[in-house]
């Protein structure tokens, strides 16, 4: 182990691990505060769950953001707010992302669907059912990204889109247990309810098929 | 209602609601998004400003300059709370390290500002304009380098002894014709809750609401007042659904203190979410261990001797990582030891994990077990059925309440196809794979802890549960609506149930397993009071009354419990709380834990094919989520087995990987179709409900039997976790 002495700190180097804390003058000098003197914002129209919406942004905030705090659709969730975890996934357009790796005002003119656009108490979604069903879920926060990219996942596998587990690139794929855990696995569940969530989709793949 | 006689036949005994397979009556609310957690409620407030926490980026030293001009003049800055404006703050009794640092500092990303900003874009923006400057001081965050200059860990409340001795250990480990002597280790893990730290602050003159995400209500408010210098009464915490704690969330954190700071100084309500890559570092954490076990035994494979020492590190004033708990009680043996020995590390503060002490140390002794097994050439399950007791090793007069250890070994070893394992390790290949399989005890005790609750009865018929305990994914939404179905003999959707506020009854709150147990009992014995009160009001005497089917029967009369509440609700309130029965009987939970492991032979990559639990924890009240909680554990044993590290870096003294891409935690891909089956049973020495716990259970032993899985595989023992395939690569059969 090299002591502190060793090693020769530079102050470039006290920003090992931290993306938050500046200590360095110059690095805070390079963000200049001119930068941010004024906040810029734009505006932004698009569909969400089939309703048209306008919204006047900082142009910073990202489509999750602008879900949860300007929208009030607090479903989607920020488990990492950069990629990581998969609690933010939305269907936009037909394909599920990571509304927090998105900015909103990218998203001109965009069909946004989010775990609310998919169904509500007293008439959910055939996949939100299932996962009532098979308990997969737990401390549910994970659970409205683990929903929407579940519901993707199979329209994906029926669109004969490969992963990284398809053994036939040329024929159908079949929604196997392997096939849909690979696809889910950007879907961080802590609490672990993985077997179950894969009964549950099972059960909705069956049904479709 | 006081619980010191073991429990009769009771009304949670009919079993129409309690114990049935039922699902989470929250479920659709979780599942359509429509549950809100500490940082959504607009429902309650309509335009928070928002909080950013910077955090410090040294772990030892002193702030020495402070700037906050160029934050101050970003756009939409509200205001910036430090130690120099906060005023005096006191320090929470959960706490080890200040929840707001500086001057000085005492661990690395220890929160030192909340900028508060009309947005969180601008709050994020300005708070990179905070510059800092420190002086770094030298500072110990390396465990191992401290091992031998460790003293003796403080002992009481959770820790424990810090040494116990029964017998001759050092005679009787000399004298056996069998011996092992080894050291695992353990590495520092994190909670990684899927939710963040997150609260909302609402000052009303000088009173605190603060929703946030909580499993111990009563301890966060007394906590939250004791910090800022108010008297309980003046604080309210709420925190209805909480999105995974693993006992990250036991206590008060830097997001509710610094929300509440944030909108004292900015004159309105401000909520505060720490950031992903902040939580590993700001938060608490699993403490590494180092742990040396000694076994003697027999010839024939009967334990003489049985040593566990332990040595973790913490804050000054921390506590240790107790592994050496369940190494008093798992297995017979008339000559034993353990000892904790803590070291003082300027790391962040160490504290309670899921499963604290028991889910580290059984990863350690259920290896050690399966390296004493096979010196004995006996097979694993079979020479810890010989080393059953039924009472406690170091207090032969006091017997288990329940012990069905050796049937869940058994059952489980039948239904795994234990019998279909090869003995001689390596010996088994599967294409290019290697396959073995492990097994380990599961062991975890249950701990009776004070519950209150109030039941009411409104006018039309529902009933309305309050109490102040909290669901964090274990299911107590449903077990207690089930509890309170079941004795107040309704159907489960005339229950509503009402969680996570201070201004309810004090529960045991969520921790240590010990939540489903002594909430429930505590909505029941409020349940009875409730029956007294009807029966009261109906004219009936309630010890002759029985309560079903929506009605209260007595003799040939049977009358709608509604009839009851027709001049206005009725209420009881009260709790559980306990006598000895806990020191006259040893109350456990016992798993077997099976697991299938492959091993590329090539690559040594490792994954899990198979796993089963087979457990024995008093009567299961809800078998759904109670399944689930077992599941859910298993899954975060393998991660523990395989994957999960905080990575100290030992010049900076931070946890380098400080994300979810840099710490592992299992994902889909890794976790195969899980099996877990409960044994019969009922416990009437725990409580009216006969129950005990699960959701620690589930991890207890899953580490040692993934990691004695993958040494079946492949002959290479690894005694460091996790077991990632570097540590086997080298030492690998030789490709045929």
């Amino acid at each position: 182990m090299s002591s502190l002495s060793d090693f020769e700190l530079s102050r470039r180097g006290m920003m090992v691990g931290t993306a938050i804390a500046t200590t360095i003058p110059s690095l805070a000098d390079a963000a200049s505060p001119a930068s941010i003197a004024e906040t810029h914002t734009a505006s932004v129209s698009f569909e969400v769950n089939g309703e048209p919406r306008q919204l006047e942004l900082d142009a910073r905030t990202t489509l999750l953001d602008a879900l949860r705090e300007h929208l009030h659709l607090t479903g989607t969730k920020k488990g990492c707010d950069h990629g990581q975890c998969g609690a933010c996934t939305v269907i936009v357009d037909g394909r599920r992302i990571n509304s927090c790796l998105t900015l909103a005002v990218m998203h001109e003119g965009a069909k946004v669907t989010t775990i609310e656009g998919l169904g509500a108490p007293g008439h959910l979604h055939p996949m939100q059912a299932a996962f009532v069903k098979h308990d997969g879920y737990q401390c549910g926060y994970c659970t409205p990204g683990q929903i929407c990219s579940a519901v993707a996942v199979l329209d994906e596998i029926k669109a004969g889109i490969p992963s990284h587990v398809t053994a036939d690139l040329m024929g159908a794929i079949e929604p196997t247990n392997m096939e849909m855990r690979e696809r889910m696995s950007g879907n961080i569940c802590r609490c672990g309810a993985y077997s179950n969530i894969a009964e549950a989709m099972a059960e909705v793949a069956g049904e479709r098929a | 209602m006081k619980f010191d006689t073991p429990a009769t036949t009771n009304p949670i005994d009919r079993l129409r609601v309690v114990g049935k397979a039922t699902d989470r009556i929250e479920g659709p609310l979780k599942t359509t998004g429509t549950a809100h957690y500490a940082y959504e409620r607009h429902d309650v407030v309509a335009n928070p400003a928002y909080g950013f926490v910077v955090g410090a980026a040294i772990a030892k030293g002193r702030i020495t300059a402070l700037d906050l001009a160029a934050a101050k003049a970003a756009p939409g800055v509200l205001a910036i709370v430090t130690a120099d404006t906060a005023g005096k703050l006191g320090k929470g009794d959960f706490n080890t390290a200040r929840l707001l640092g500086g001057p000085e500092i005492e661990h690395y990303h220890q929160a030192i500002a909340v900028v508060v900003a009309e947005t969180f874009e601008q709050a994020r923006a300005a708070a990179a304009l905070v510059r800092v400057e420190y002086a770094r001081e030298k500072g110990a965050f390396d465990l191992a380098a401290l091992r031998d200059s460790a003293p003796l860990a403080p002992g009481g409340g959770f820790n424990g002894s810090p040494e116990t001795r029964v017998g001759d250990f050092e005679g009787a480990f000399a004298a056996a014709p069998v011996t092992l002597d080894a050291t695992y280790s353990t590495p520092v893990q994190s909670h990684a809750m899927m939710e963040p730290h997150a609260s909302m602050a609402v000052w009303d003159g000088d009173r605190l609401t603060i929703y946030t995400s909580n499993q111990m209500i009563a301890w966060g408010k007394g906590d939250v007042a004791k910090t800022l210098g108010l008297k309980p009464e003046q604080v309210r915490l709420v925190s209805p659904y909480i999105g995974g704690g693993f006992g990250g969330k036991l206590f008060v954190r830097s997001d509710a203190l610094m929300a509440a700071l944030g909108a004292r100084a900015a004159g309105r309500p401000v909520k505060v979410a720490l950031t992903r890559p902040l939580m590993f570092n700001n938060t608490t954490h699993r403490p590494a261990t180092i742990q040396r076990i000694r076994l003697g035994a027999t010839k024939d494979g009967k334990l003489t001797a049985i040593a566990h020492e332990s040595w973790s590190g913490n804050l000054p004033g921390g506590d240790p990582e107790t592994a050496v708990g369940q190494t008093r009680l798992l297995y017979a043996g008339a000559n034993r030891m353990t000892a904790m020995r803590l070291a003082v590390l300027d790391l962040p503060e160490g504290n309670a994990m899921r499963a604290p002490g028991e889910a580290p140390g059984m990863m350690a002794l259920e290896i050690a077990i399966d390296e004493m097994a096979e010196k004995l050439g006996m097979d694993p399950v079979e020479f810890r059925i010989r080393n059953d007791t039924q009472v406690d090793p170091e207090k032969p007069e006091r017997p288990f309440s329940q012990r069905q250890f050796i049937r869940c070994l058994r059952e489980g070893a039948e239904r795994f196809g234990w019998a279909r394992r090869a003995a001689k390790p390596g010996s088994v290949r599967d294409g290019r794979w290697m396959v073995g399989m492990g097994m380990a005890a599961g062991f975890r005790n249950h701990i009776p802890f004070k519950s209150a609750a109030r039941v009411r009865l409104e006018r039309d018929g529902r009933i309305v549960v309050e109490t102040d305990m909290t669901d964090i994914g274990t299911g107590s939404y449903t077990i207690i609506a089930q509890t309170a179905a079941e004795t107040m003999g309704v159907p489960l959707d005339r229950v509503e149930v009402r969680l996570g506020d201070s201004a309810f009854p004090v529960s045991c709150g969520s921790g240590g397993q010990f939540g489903a147990v002594n909430s429930t009992s505590g909505v029941y014995a409020a349940c009875l009071k409730l029956r007294d009160a009807v029966a009261q009001k109906l004219g009936i005497n309630s010890s002759d009354a029985l309560f079903a089917d929506g009605h209260v029967k007595a003799g040939n009369r049977s009358v709608d419990l509604t009839e009851a509440a027709r001049e206005g609700p009725l209420t009881g309130e009260d709790g559980i709380e306990y006598g000895d029965l806990g020191k006259k009987y040893q109350q456990s939970t016992f798993a077997g834990h099976f697991v299938e492991a492959a091993v590329d032979a090539a690559t040594g990559e490792i994954r899990v094919r198979r796993m089963l639990a087979v457990c024995a924890a008093g009567r299961i009240l809800n078998p759904k989520s109670a399944r689930s909680q077992v599941i859910g554990a298993m899954t975060m044993g393998v991660g523990a087995a395989l994957m999960e590290e905080l990575a100290v870096d030992t010049r900076f003294g931070f946890f380098v990987n400080h994300d979810l891409a840099g710490y592992e935690v299992p994902v889909h891909a890794d976790i195969p179709h899980q099996e877990v089956i409960f044994l019969d049973e009922v416990d009437p020495m725990t409580s009216p409900m006969k129950a005990k716990g699960v959701g620690e259970l589930g991890i207890c032993g899953v580490g040692a039997a993934v990691a004695n899985a993958v040494y079946n595989a492949t002959g290479v023992r690894v005694r460091d976790y996790p077991v990632t395939l570097d540590k086997h690569l080298d030492r690998l059969p030789t490709l045929a």
